[in-house]
């Protein structure tokens, strides 16, 4: 009996080493400072990610002007000491603009992303812990969805649901799960044969229990790398649909609403009306990829051989 | 071998099946009569439960399904709303242009991608790797419109050397195809120099400088040969990622071609155009993963053996 009961405080204490593995190995701060000392672009990318969060919540603050002011006598200004970035067609400051503007692709690459990868991970999870039947009609859905164009597919989306911001969340959800799915799988079925996961199903842990607190928290660094990969994506895709007229809506300062109205202007001698936008978004598309590639180095080397 | 091309194929019916469902059930919970957006909003009810008798809109969604289904079998996507013309040739009179724009664009993404990924990878580490990788990073993270817009200000507004629009003439398809190509250098650059700093470390390339070799013989003769691999597949599964690119590329540049066609119908609110555009392109999406499938095993002696 004695015997037993050693062998089940072992096990618990493997199936507790799981669980808590991945806080244990190597600390955040290790982690930073790793990526710091390996990838100066990413640390510079993640320093300026913060100051376009920072920019973003405090727009009232930090724009020069009321970005839906209109001024019909300061129309079509060049860049210059008074509007640094110019005035739209209807007199708007285009700096004030693109500061709002920030707030809404923000939201955009993060809602839709955490969404999307809420659902993947879940299903992943479901996929690679239990297999056969469940494994088979996940993986074909997940299939089926990467079959798809994604910008056509979010277009479809959009053109059923009509335009606007709740929406484009809705489409991209839909649209970019599969990809998490995909690497939450094939993690789980790797890490469901670890033996701090045989422990925790020998003293009878619940299949639950065991996805999301033993399987789910040794996911994290490759999610983690995911999110930040896939947050440029949805930025990119709204700006893409907004580009093609089933995106974001006027007045919205979105940055791909900006440069559709701005294209107009282009051929017409006022080219800062769309690139400043469309620079705007290289800039923060540009910094999380920076990021997330920095990241995945340090994090997860398992994600880069894939 | 032609068991595992049929094994394949077998796979992709299910997924084909789903996509037509999904777009299929996706296009029906649209709110609005399809017949009344077709004719207009002032046509006679009478009229209108005609024409949809005519059309088969009013039998359950199941039967409506099978019939679509058992139509685009035949070859036959019905009739746009708005065209009055069958999708299907509809359709097969913008392909060529899709298809024109593509390789075009494909070619200029292999020449800069597999040039940009040698010269980072032979220069690891160096100012001439952190500039091509810094570069093909750009590539990835800038809006496919962004770099239309740019390149059309500058080389055809500005400087007159191209185009602003249009598909007729080879001066008119290199900005369509740098654009298009430009994204997916990028990719192709990065996954072009991790292959080949990883493969110059293997021991078959120490015994090809040890006999005396020259490293350009070493690096297009091995190295480069073992590197490619992965990369021709990504060349085929970039097919996908071309087809989306093409929708605003050729929204940019007004070339009438497939991703045009889906905006219009989408803008005129042409559901059987839209659900024909939409299904054609993602069975050429699923056939171009299938060939990079099998190319791997073509290409891959050691995947071959073991199937």
């Amino acid at each position: 009996m004695a015997d037993y009961e050693n062998k089940v405080s072992v096990m618990a204490g493997l199936a507790d080493d799981g669980a808590a593995q991945i806080g244990e190995a190597d600390t955040w701060q290790d982690k930073a400072k790793t990526l710091v000392r390996q990838n100066k672009l990413a640390a510079f990318s993640a320093v300026l990610i913060v100051v376009i969060i920072l920019m973003a919540v405090f727009a009232p603050l930090v724009a020069p002007y009321d970005h839906i002011r209109q001024s019909l006598t300061d129309r079509l200004q060049a860049p210059g000491a008074a509007h640094w970035l110019g005035t739209d067609e209807l007199g708007r400051d285009v700096l004030s603009r693109i500061i709002f503007g920030a707030r809404i692709s923000l939201m955009i690459g993060l809602v839709p992303t955490l969404i999307s990868m809420a659902i993947g991970t879940v299903l992943g999870l479901f996929a690679g812990f239990y297999g056969g039947k469940v494994d088979f009609m996940i993986m074909r859905l997940a299939d089926i969805m990467l079959a798809f164009p994604s910008l056509l597919l979010a277009m479809v989306v959009m053109y059923t649901m009509g335009g606007g911001l709740i929406n484009i969340f809705i489409a991209l959800s839909l649209v970019n799960w599969a990809g998490t799915a995909r690497v939450v799988r094939s993690q789980t079925l790797s890490l469901k044969e670890k033996e701090y996961v045989e422990a925790a199903r020998s003293i009878g842990v619940k299949k639950p229990v065991m996805m999301f607190r033993h399987i789910l928290p040794n996911c994290m660094p490759s999610l983690i790398v995911l999110f930040t990969l896939n947050i440029p994506a949805a930025i990119l895709s709204e700006a893409s649909l907004s580009f093609l007229g089933v995106g974001a809506q006027p007045p919205s300062a979105s940055w791909g609403l900006m440069v559709v109205r701005g294209k107009k202007y282009l051929l017409a001698g006022q080219p800062w009306l769309a690139i400043a936008p469309c620079v705007a978004i290289m800039i923060v598309v540009m910094a999380f990829n920076f990021f997330g590639d920095g990241l995945r180095d340090v994090l997860d080397p398992y994600l880069k051989e894939q | 071998m032609l068991k595992k091309i049929l094994k394949r194929i077998i796979i992709a019916i299910p997924v084909l099946i789903g996509v037509v469902l999904i777009i299929f059930i996706m296009l029906r919970i649209v709110p609005g009569d399809p017949v009344t957006t077709m004719m207009g909003e002032h046509v006679n009810l009478a009229v209108i439960e005609k024409v949809s008798k005519e059309m088969g809109l009013d039998q359950p969604m199941y039967v409506q399904f099978f019939q679509y289904v058992g139509n685009a079998l035949r070859g036959d996507f019905g009739t746009s709303y708005r065209l009055n013309r069958n999708v299907t040739h509809i359709i097969l009179d913008a392909f060529p242009n899709t298809v024109k724009l593509s390789v075009c664009a494909a070619l200029v993404a292999w020449m800069i991608g597999i040039t940009a990924g040698i010269i980072a990878a032979v220069r690891q580490n160096k100012l001439l790797d952190r500039l091509f990788m810094g570069g093909a990073l750009m590539g990835v993270s800038m809006p496919v419109f962004m770099t239309a817009l740019l390149l059309q200000y500058m080389f055809a507004f500005k400087l007159r050397w191209f185009p602003v629009s249009g598909f007729d003439s080879p001066r008119a398809m290199v900005l369509p195809a740098i654009v298009l190509g430009w994204n997916s250098a990028g990719s192709i650059a990065r996954m072009t120099r991790s292959n080949l700093v990883e493969v110059m470390q293997n021991d078959f390339i120490r015994t090809a400088r040890a006999k005396g070799l020259r490293e350009g013989g070493v690096i297009v003769k091995h190295a480069l040969k073992n590197a490619m691999l992965p990369v021709v597949t990504m060349m085929a599964l970039q097919v996908s990622s071309m087809l989306s690119g093409a929708v605003l590329t050729e929204s940019v540049f007004g070339i009438p071609g497939i991703g045009r066609l889906a905006v219009n119908a989408i803008e005129t609110r042409d559901m059987p155009l839209l659900q024909g555009t939409v299904i054609f392109t993602t069975v050429i999406i699923i056939a171009g993963n299938l060939i990079a499938d099998l190319l791997y095993n073509v290409l891959d002696p050691r995947i071959r053996e073991g199937a």
